[in-house]
């Protein structure tokens, strides 16, 4: 419900660039994921070193960040979607908002020092 | 029949309560309405909107079984015991089932629900071929009755912000009409992460609406239009 006498501001005309974002990037990882499973079942690996060597592919690499990149994008959206239906203090919002970008971004730079062994 | 029936009066009532009924039905009472008007003469406190009884006003939207629907159009037959009548909710009671509509319209009326043709009126009319006209079909039947709006979560979380269902619906009626010429104007208010992005497509909307109307499809629609002219 709604406080009366409240001044309600939207209009920021942004949100179909991060619809659309949010679709091309479910196809990326959709791709990606069939891609995996038919691999691993087309030739499971027997051990660790089997893994690191479908991973060592330097294009394979590039698919599997490209993947998480996609991931984290696609989280930034629908977090956001969250924040905006279910916090509705503007100051506790932005802090969360925040937040969730510092994670995604730290988590980026994980994933390429785990696909890259450094 | 047994009813469940939610009352409020402001003026006596410190909380809401469910009060239950149990009437005698005639042969001629077929719809939910006619049952509900036979409470009122028991109990006359009983307060709801109706007009035209036939599903054409949108005036008796209520929550059914948990289920939003125009008690008009709803048959008795079919319907669980006892039968649970709340008003729609996420909108703020009045009174009973009564609930106070003027977010809903508010919504309605940002969308700017007319023609805009900045054309001199032709003599006769604005003509549209067949085709053009049936491009509203599907659209113009909506009554108004908030069913589908008070259905939707995101316009319970933020029904100062999000259009909803309802007003979706009659934005893309105006888009989808060959006389109007705001289209950019029409998709720049509606592209705003609040104003139409709240849409989650859960299609609650389209579950509901008992003129079986498609807002979310409406609202497809209008995300189509906008990739169509930023792509």
């Amino acid at each position: 419900m709604v406080k009366p006498g409240r001044r309600v501001i939207t209009g920021t005309h942004y949100g179909l660039r991060d619809w659309l974002a949010q679709r091309v990037t479910a196809v990326v990882m959709a791709v990606y994921i069939l891609w995996l499973v038919a691999t691993m079942l087309a030739s499971p690996p027997q051990d660790h070193a089997a893994l690191k060597a479908i991973f060592s592919n330097q294009w394979i690499r590039i698919g599997s960040l490209l993947f998480l990149v996609s991931l984290f994008w696609h989280s930034w959206i629908g977090m956001r979607n969250i924040l905006m239906d279910y916090v509705h203090d503007t100051g506790v919002r932005l802090t969360l908002q925040v937040l969730v970008i510092l994670s995604l971004l730290v988590y980026t730079v994980w994933s390429v020092e785990i696909l890259w062994n450094l | 029949m047994n009813f469940s029936i939610y009352r409020f009066d402001p003026d006596k009532d410190e909380k809401p309560y469910m009060k239950d009924y149990d009437i005698e039905l005639e042969p001629t009472d077929r719809m939910l309405l006619d049952a509900l008007e036979r409470i009122k003469i028991l109990d006359d406190s009983l307060s709801l909107r109706r007009s035209c009884r036939e599903g054409v006003c949108g005036s008796d939207g209520m929550n059914i079984n948990g289920r939003n629907g125009l008690a008009c159009t709803t048959p008795l037959p079919g319907l669980k015991e006892p039968v649970e009548v709340r008003p729609l909710p996420g909108l703020p009671v009045i009174r009973d089932l009564i609930v106070d509509m003027t977010q809903f319209f508010r919504q309605y009326h940002s969308i700017k629900p007319y023609l805009i043709n900045n054309d001199p009126p032709p003599e006769t009319e604005r003509l549209q071929s067949p085709e053009e006209r049936a491009q509203l079909d599907g659209l113009y039947e909506c009554i108004l009755c908030a069913c589908c709006s008070t259905a939707c979560p995101s316009f319970w979380w933020n029904p100062d912000k999000f259009v909803g269902p309802a007003g979706l619906l009659q934005a893309y009626r105006f888009l989808a009409d060959s006389r109007d010429q705001a289209t950019p104007e029409r998709l720049d208010y509606l592209e705003d992460p609040y104003r139409l992005f709240r849409c989650h497509t859960i299609m609650n909307c389209a579950d509901v609406c008992p003129k079986d109307l498609n807002p979310a499809s409406a609202i497809e629609s209008i995300k189509d239009m906008m990739v169509k002219r930023t792509v």
